[in-house]
């Protein structure tokens, strides 16, 4: 396959991504955060948090009516672009995403006409049901997409199927509790809930800072802080979980997110550090020039235990006899030989050889789990870009800390505090209203660009996944993805600010 | 029918209603457009369902990239 058409076809799907999730994050966590508003206001029967609830319910609705349907730019993508992929994963891809759509149409639709529309045409108790639904709905669509991007991750439930070429599901919810998906999904709508409370406190920041609607945004702030407060503990518990799983089950994206040429037992974390560029894996440089280290913190979030050993990219890639870890060009050579199986049964079917093809499919079940690696050309291909996964990793985890003393200290000064009194805790909520969505969008891409070269891992690289297209049209077609995503958040960022300038007696 | 006609009225007097959401409809309208229409039609005309009519040529086509390009 050609790599410039390969590059193109990833780069648009990156693009696509990165944009579709400057939507998704407000979606899941503002329904929440509206709908423990509403149920505030059905409690007390307080016409202030009504007007609160009605308040952040249009941003809301703002921020749904842009973000939907961008998300269908992938699934077009999955078909052109991706057209290999799509048939080699079969169903297994086809029924999450079919359950979430399925879902974010009927659930989501339906209830939220009933929270936009029924203000006093509905009763109150079924009005605030439906802002709870909307919110469940939303991140249940949530949950079948990352399952789906978790069993990208990490296969599990399901065989191949030499006759059609495809990935067959034996065991549904060996894919549904798959614990690289539950962890994946955790950890997304945890960030979600994050950027949500970000919003929040960031825009009621705003409102001090002007003086303007006052108890309106000390409010909003009060609930803005604790749901964040409480995000960032959750974040930082499915974090940890997350990062688990990658060291169990993608060690080299592991070792990329630390810069981890060598192995080493009790291993640190680097909190903060500039990578050596000129580092590779075959010479002896210092992989940074300049690092401060968590001790045992690696070897403690990957494996739990202090003193455990991490594999370094070297111990992955050539392999490390010592400790159990077979070399990618092992693993390539039996990729090759499932490669030669599947040839070999397709030929003897075709041939009617019955015998034949019966040894080629053991032969190719036998090597089926390193199947991708057979389509690899050197080993050293195995590594995902290590300063972008590196970088954007310690992106993530510095920010997701800051988040956690920012919600501490509103929380602490707007109920102990007049808050008022404080505008550079209040000028830092506000400024890190876009610093969540790095943070976010940062998390992704470790994930992403922490799996390459693999599309599917270890069965399908990406190089083998793209679909022979003509180039231009994939790059005509990524800027007009790129202009169409640009006016959408355009859109977005002014239809917010003027409602936000409007403020809470606006009405929707 | 009375049950359809106030779900009818209830959707019609909430996007009469609306004040920011008229906005919002036109850029739903406008980006449904652009992703069914012109991508569709324009840029993205072309895929293996488009191409290969039965499920033995798709996996004939899958088969052959797999084999293909090792």
């Amino acid at each position: 396959m050609e790599e410039h058409l390969v590059d193109w076809s990833r780069a648009q799907f990156a693009l696509t991504a990165i944009y579709h999730f400057l939507f998704v994050p407000l979606t899941l966590g503002l329904g929440f955060i509206v709908a423990i508003m509403e149920t505030i206001y059905v409690r007390t029967g307080s016409e202030e948090w009504k007007k609160i609830t009605k308040f952040w319910m249009t941003l809301f609705a703002i921020n749904f009516a842009i973000g939907v349907a961008t998300g269908l730019i992938m699934e077009f993508e999955f078909g052109t672009n991706w057209a290999n992929y799509s048939w080699f994963v079969g169903d297994i891809f086809g029924a999450p995403l079919a359950v979430e759509g399925i879902l974010a149409f009927f659930m989501e639709s339906t209830f939220f006409a009933v929270m936009f529309f029924g203000w006093n045409k509905v009763g109150k108790r079924f009005h605030l049901v439906s802002t709870w639904l909307v919110a469940v709905g939303s991140n249940l669509s949530a949950l079948w997409i990352l399952v789906a991007n978790g069993w990208m991750q990490y296969p599990v439930g399901m065989t191949f199927n030499p006759d059609t070429v495809r990935n067959e599901m034996t065991n549904f919810w060996e894919v549904l509790f798959s614990p690289v998906a539950i962890s994946k999904f955790l950890h997304t709508i945890g960030s979600g809930y994050m950027v949500s409370a970000l919003f929040v406190t960031g825009i009621s920041a705003w409102y001090l800072l002007r003086n303007r609607d006052v108890l309106f945004a000390k409010r909003s702030m009060i609930v803005g802080a604790t749901f964040g407060f409480v995000a960032s503990l959750f974040l930082t518990l499915s974090g940890d979980e997350s990062a688990h799983q990658v060291a169990l089950k993608q060690p080299v994206k592991l070792a990329a997110m630390e810069g981890l040429y060598e192995g080493r037992e009790s291993a640190g974390i680097v909190a903060v550090g500039i990578l050596n560029g000129d580092k590779n894996l075959t010479n002896d440089l210092e992989p940074y020039h300049f690092e401060i280290e968590i001790p045992y913190a690696l070897s403690l979030l990957g494996y739990h235990d202090a003193n455990a050993y991490v594999p370094g990219l070297r111990d992955l890639v050539y392999g490390n006899e010592e400790r159990g870890i077979i070399s990618t060009a092992e693993k390539m050579r039996r990729g090759r030989i499932a490669v030669n199986a599947l040839e070999a049964y397709k030929e003897a079917k075709k041939g009617g050889d019955i015998l034949k093809a019966a040894e080629a499919k053991k032969l190719l079940d036998e090597n089926m789990k390193y199947f991708g690696y057979g389509h690899i050309k050197a080993a050293e291909d195995v590594v995902p870009p290590i300063a972008l996964t590196f970088y954007t990793f310690h992106i993530m985890v510095t920010l997701g800390g800051w988040f956690l003393l920012l919600f501490a200290l509103l929380l602490f000064y707007v109920t102990k505090r007049d808050i008022s009194a404080y505008p550079l805790l209040l000028r830092s909520a506000l400024w890190s209203i876009p610093l969540g969505y790095i943070a976010a969008e940062a998390g992704w891409i470790v994930a992403e660009v922490g799996r390459q070269p693999w599309a599917i891992q270890d069965l399908m690289p990406v190089g083998i996944a793209a679909t022979k297209i003509a180039t231009t049209n994939v790059q005509i077609s990524f800027w007009l993805f790129a202009i169409l995503f640009t006016l959408l958040l355009i859109a977005e960022i002014r239809i917010m600010t003027k409602q936000i300038k409007i403020g809470p007696e606006g009405g929707h | 029918m009375n049950s359809i006609i106030s779900v009818y009225r209830f959707y019609l007097d909430g996007f009469k209603n609306m004040k920011i959401g008229k906005a919002l409809w036109k850029i739903i309208a406008f980006k449904l457009l652009v992703i069914f229409l012109f991508l569709n039609y324009f840029i993205h005309d072309r895929s293996i369902n488009t191409e290969y009519r039965t499920q033995q040529q798709k996996a004939d086509f899958v088969y052959n990239n797999l084999i293909g390009e090792r």
